[in-house]
């Protein structure tokens, strides 16, 4: 993959590092979370065959942690953006 | 030997000028440059050349290039043997040395097929079946299935050529210089487009080399090699042969190997064999071409069955006539053509069987000039053992029953052809979709939504018109997408085939117990597929693992189509509702060598080295790797065995100072102002409270309560910290605190800056040390109430600034010294010249770990990320005043309930050693099941207790403190009595450490 970094541009896959999905958000307060809630948030995430919005570190560069849409199926990225935002939509 | 069944002339590909001699198991045969060892042998009237996978039937050469399954062959001697070689790609050169694969005593007559005992074994599922009880039957059978089933062997030696890596960018990829390929790159070639051609052959050309044809009034392999002269003047084109793109990815990404020697008699020792290709391109065109398909009959493996194309490019290429009797055999009109030429160049063609009902215009035109041309016919059969001498014939119906009895015609070759597959692995590789086009019977890519386009035959487009136009169109589009002012040049007229329609055959019904191979490779026949599906493994996938169809080096090029089409049938679906199986990389096999390029042994990943590693190099440091940095496990001497010298080593300390290079611990410099805060939420101890000059020992959790790194930091300033990390971790803790500063909490101001390679840090311990810290550095107060446990200072030795901690991992007085790495080995001999008074020595990883053992510290061995605080003892730890990570998990049931292992100590009764990798139980027996109530995580020999001890992670191991018990480990066939104790061994008050 050549994975646009935000800050770095477009650069090879094997300079960043998987982090987990994004839509996993870490909750606020976890102390107020019942066992059932705080583990459905440690443990379960879907495995979208498609569509995935991830975190990716940019390891071998800037040490930046970013936001990625990726289909997991065809490796096309739609968007690539800091944690919080703005959203860039990727040229295809 | 002669070449008798070479033509007296023509062949575009041979230099008959040259002649070359090489070797073939005993014989010494010739063929002329341009051969390949392939159209070498056939040449000489050699049908024989190995044995199959399972069966160990006879097989010859069935195809003319990378598809071909059957023609492997050793190639090369001693280190340079490679296995596995296709003959039919394989150069010839001046006493190359060939020998066959799979076959015992030898090739003529191989045992195991003399008695049938393959036969016997080896139906589809047998591994499945034979093994599925147990697993002992596999440790007993092992021998005997690796001996009758196999490929070729590799050599014992390592490999003494090198290979090179090299890396390029280009506008445009082209893959395959047939008439498509060409066209292609001309087109975007001379519009100024960056662009790279690659070809596996030796030659551009592709079918245009192989099948007579016709473009602009003259052949079609000078019309190439005008190309190929036209793309070589262009400096915007790279033009590389003998290059195969072995794998096609997603965002333009490419993988090419390149074969530089692999053909050359006495290569340059200084020339690498191969070039492994990393290309990332603006844009790709695939025009790969097509492979043509056999059609199954009973003993179609035979030796003198060969795919018709195949029959027609060796005639063509190399004049070379595969035999002199033939039937050809085919679903489309591509035979009529090839009758003529094989005919004209003295072939005997005693029958032309077209396996379609109808007559076409070719069928007729070649009635009409009195070949034997039949009609609504199949070849039902082949007969002759390690070659072809007759093929059985008979009239089929339109659903391809056959009719009547068949006739024998003797022959020494049967030609086959079944229509073509379009080689779409490049496209289905890089996740393009495919459709199944009706008309064809093949699968072709499916343009829309693909990476990359395909063009000509590997499109589906098999006329030679049709190829050029795609060609010149797909070149001229990508060049123009790429920014390029491209004309697309017309389309040349041409003479060539009409393959005309070709209904699709894939198997000739034929008697019971008969063999109609369809994955010659890995002998897979009919009744293998029929197996698989009555016993349910009706998915592709599982038919492909079933069977091994199309698991063998070609990856089922001939065969996988087919294969799925029988599936099919017997389904009672459609091809297509049955689907492909996945098409992986790399398109043709190549060395690993060639993949690792410069990457082996020594230089196979770089050593990250500490200041002080030519000392510890030159000092007798034997190496060890921790997260790629190389650490002395100790210092080996002479008139002592290793364990000696740990004695020693760890004596040392215990009795007098001992140094260590502590190099490699990760650190981090955190500054900030809400540094301390994010501390706390980060360890689960409360850092906020730690005065400026002292430091902490903190242990960090992963979100799910278990531990995830543990060690020592200091406050330097108010908003200032130095943390140190396992040598291990250093990174994953980098990324970690990193993701909570920039996700998590965004709003704390925190810089985390990893400082590892900054700073040198050597760890001085033992009795003697504070009077050793006090030589080095006169100024500093070292005394205990002016420099306490977990404090740091800033110091000078020898004027250069040092930072020193007092902290202690062996449990003796000790302080960490930290410099600028630029002056670690400065500092490092500074220490040991003034240590020499101080009864000094240096130890390695070796005593390290046996010191930490022997005071209960934990280390990754424990800590394996299943492991609770409270596991290891440290609940106290845990902060009850406030959050941190991994907090909330731990009063999940999960980690609180009762039984979990527990950290405990284990000794060994003396003289007894503790074996590696033990399990704890409350037997000895090493072969009864018996309940495993833990296991021993790490071990060592105590020079200071003079016994074995380890630390165990044991079921509710506080409350069986006292327990004998056994360490039992049947991977080794030992066990021991031990004790479980209490995990610290050594002055567990810590009065030692606190001076």
């Amino acid at each position: 993959m050549l994975i646009p970094c935000p800050w770095c541009g477009p650069r090879p896959e094997d300079e960043f590092t998987f982090g987990e999905d994004a839509s996993a958000v870490p909750p606020a307060d976890p102390a107020s979370l019942s066992d059932q809630e705080w583990t459905d948030y440690l443990y379960f995430r879907d495995n979208p065959k498609g569509d995935h919005k991830e975190f990716w570190f940019h390891r071998a560069s800037c040490h930046h942690w970013f936001i990625l849409e990726r289909n997991t199926v065809t490796h096309v990225i739609a968007a690539s953006y800091p944690p919080g935002g703005p959203v860039t939509e990727v040229e295809q | 030997m002669r070449q008798v069944w070479r033509t007296d002339s023509g062949g575009n590909g041979i230099d008959r000028d040259k002649t070359i001699y090489f070797n073939f198991n005993q014989f010494r045969l010739e063929g002329y440059l341009g051969d390949t060892v392939a159209s070498a042998l056939l040449a000489s009237g050699t049908r024989l050349v190995g044995r199959s996978f399972k069966y160990h039937r006879p097989r010859g050469v069935f195809g003319i290039g990378s598809e071909e399954p059957n023609a492997l062959l050793h190639i090369g001697e001693g280190a340079r043997r490679t296995p596995n070689v296709r003959a039919t790609v394989q150069e010839l050169y001046q006493d190359l040395k060939a020998e066959s694969q799979n076959h015992w005593p030898s090739l003529q007559f191989d045992l195991g097929a003399a008695v049938g005992v393959a036969g016997a074994l080896f139906p589809a599922g047998f591994y499945y079946k034979t093994f599925i009880g147990s697993p002992k039957r596999w440790l007993y059978y092992e021998k005997h299935i690796r001996r009758m089933a196999g490929l070729g062997e590799p050599p014992v030696e390592a490999d003494p050529d090198h290979y090179a890596h090299r890396h390029a960018h280009c506008d445009l990829l082209i893959a395959g210089g047939g008439p498509a390929g060409l066209a292609a790159a001309l087109a975007a070639g001379r519009a100024g487009a960056q662009v790279i051609l690659v070809d596996e052959g030796v030659a551009l050309g592709g079918n245009l080399l192989l099948a007579p044809q016709q473009i602009d009034g003259e052949p079609g392999e000078a019309w190439a090699a005008q190309a190929a002269a036209e793309l070589d003047a262009l400096p915007n084109v790279r033009v590389m042969t003998r290059t195969t793109l072995a794998g096609s990815y997603e965002h333009n990404f490419f993988t090419l190997v390149e074969r530089l020697t692999d053909h050359l008699a006495a290569p340059d020792a200084h020339r690498p064999r191969q070039r492994f290709w990393t290309v990332r391109a603006g844009d790709a065109i695939f025009a790969a071409g097509a492979i043509e398909r056999p059609i199954a009959f009973a003993n179609n493996d035979r030796p003198g069955v060969m795919l018709l194309s195949a029959v027609r490019g060796y005639l063509a290429r190399y004049g070379v006539l595969a035999g002199k009797t033939a039937v050809l055999f085919a679903n489309n009109d591509s035979v009529y053509n090839t009758a003529r030429e094989l005919q004209a160049a003295g072939m005997r063609i005693e029958a032309v069987v077209d396996s379609r009902q109808a007559m076409s215009e070719a069928a007729a035109a070649a009635k009409a000039d009195g070949f034997h041309v039949l009609i609504g016919h199949a070849v039902v059969g082949a007969r002759g053992m390690r070659s072809v001498r007759g093929a059985e014939i008979a009239r089929i119906d339109a659903a391809g029953k056959v009719k009547g009895v068949a006739n024998v015609v003797y022959c020494d070759l049967i030609a086959v052809s079944g229509g073509w597959n379009p080689a779409v692995h490049l496209h289905a590789q890089s996740k393009g979709q495919m459709a199944f086009r009706d008309d064809l019977a093949a699968f072709v890519p499916q343009s829309a939504g693909a990476p990359y386009q395909s063009a000509g035959a590997c499109a589906g487009v098999y006329d030679l018109a049709s190829c050029l136009q795609q060609g010149f169109a797909a070149g001229a589009v990508a060049a123009r997408a790429l920014g390029y002012d491209a004309e697309e040049p017309l389309a040349p007229p041409v003479e060539a085939d009409n393959v005309g329609n070709a209904p699709p055959i894939w198997a000739i019904e034929a008697p019971k117990g008969a063999r109609l191979f369809v994955d010659f490779q890995n002998d897979v026949t009919t009744k293998d597929i029929g197996l698989a599906h009555r016993e349910n493994y009706v998915s592709v996938e599982h038919l492909k693992r079933y069977t091994t169809l199309g698991m063998g080096t070609d990856q089922g090029k001939t065969s996988n189509v087919a294969g799925l089409a029988m599936m099919a049938a017997k389904r009672g679906e459609a091809i297509p509702a049955v689907g492909t199986t996945t098409f992986r990389p790399p398109f043709t096999p190549f060395p690993f060598n060639a993949m690792a390029g410069g990457h082996q042994g020594e230089i196979g990943h770089p050593v990250r080295r500490t200041a002080a590693h030519e000392w510890h190099a030159a000092n007798g440091g034997v190496w060890t790797d921790a997260s790629g940095w190389a650490r002395p496990m100790y210092y080996a001497t002479e008139g002592m065995t290793p364990q000696e010298r740990i004695n020693q080593e760890v004596l040392a300390v215990r009795e007098t100072v001992g140094v260590v290079d502590v190099s490699t611990l990760g650190k981090l410099d955190i500054q900030g102002r809400d540094a301390a805060a994010f501390l706390d939420r980060v360890y689960t101890n409360t850092w906020s409270t730690l005065k400026v000059g002292r430091g902490r020992y903190g242990i960090m959790l992963r979100e799910d309560g278990r531990i995830f790194d543990d060690g020592v930091t200091m406050r330097l300033g108010e908003d200032h910290f130095h943390m140190t990390t396992t040598t291990n971790h250093s990174g994953a803790v980098f990324q970690f605190l990193e993701y909570l500063l920039q996700v998590v909490w965004p709003e704390l101001k925190v810089f985390v800056t990893p400082v590892t390679e900054q700073w040198f840090t050597a760890a001085v311990s033992g009795p003697n040390a504070r009077a050793l810290l006090a030589d080095l550095a006169p100024d500093l107060d070292v005394s205990n109430e002016a420099f306490p446990m977990m404090a740091v200072r800033e110091a000078e030795i020898s004027g250069i600034p040092v930072r020193i901690f007092r902290i202690s991992f062996s449990g003796e007085m000790a302080f960490e010294i930290n410099v600028d790495a630029d002056y670690g080995l400065a500092v490092w001999n500074k220490i040991l010249e003034v240590g020499s008074a101080h009864d000094l020595r240096t130890y390695g990883t070796e005593a390290m770990g046996t010191l930490r053992i022997e005071k209960g510290h934990f280390t990754h061995a424990e800590a394996d990320g299943r492991v609770a605080p409270d596991d290891l003892g440290l609940a106290k730890m845990v902060s009850a005043k406030k959050d941190s990570i991994g907090k909330r998990s731990l009063s999940l049931p999960a980690l609180t309930e009762y039984g979990r292992l527990q950290l405990v100590g284990v000794i060994a009764s003396e003289g007894a050693s503790i074996p590696i990798g033990s399990q704890i139980g409350a037997s000895d027996d090493l072969d009864a099941p018996q309940e495993i109530l833990g296991h021993v995580t790490s071990h060592a020999y105590s020079a200071t207790l003079g016994r074995h001890i380890g630390l165990a992670l044991v079921k509710n191991g506080r409350d069986m403190l006292g327990r004998h018990l056994y360490a039992v480990s049947p991977v080794m066939g030992e066990s021991t009595a031990i004790e479980l104790v209490p995990s610290c061994f050594y002055d567990p008050d810590g009065g030692k450490q606190r001076g």
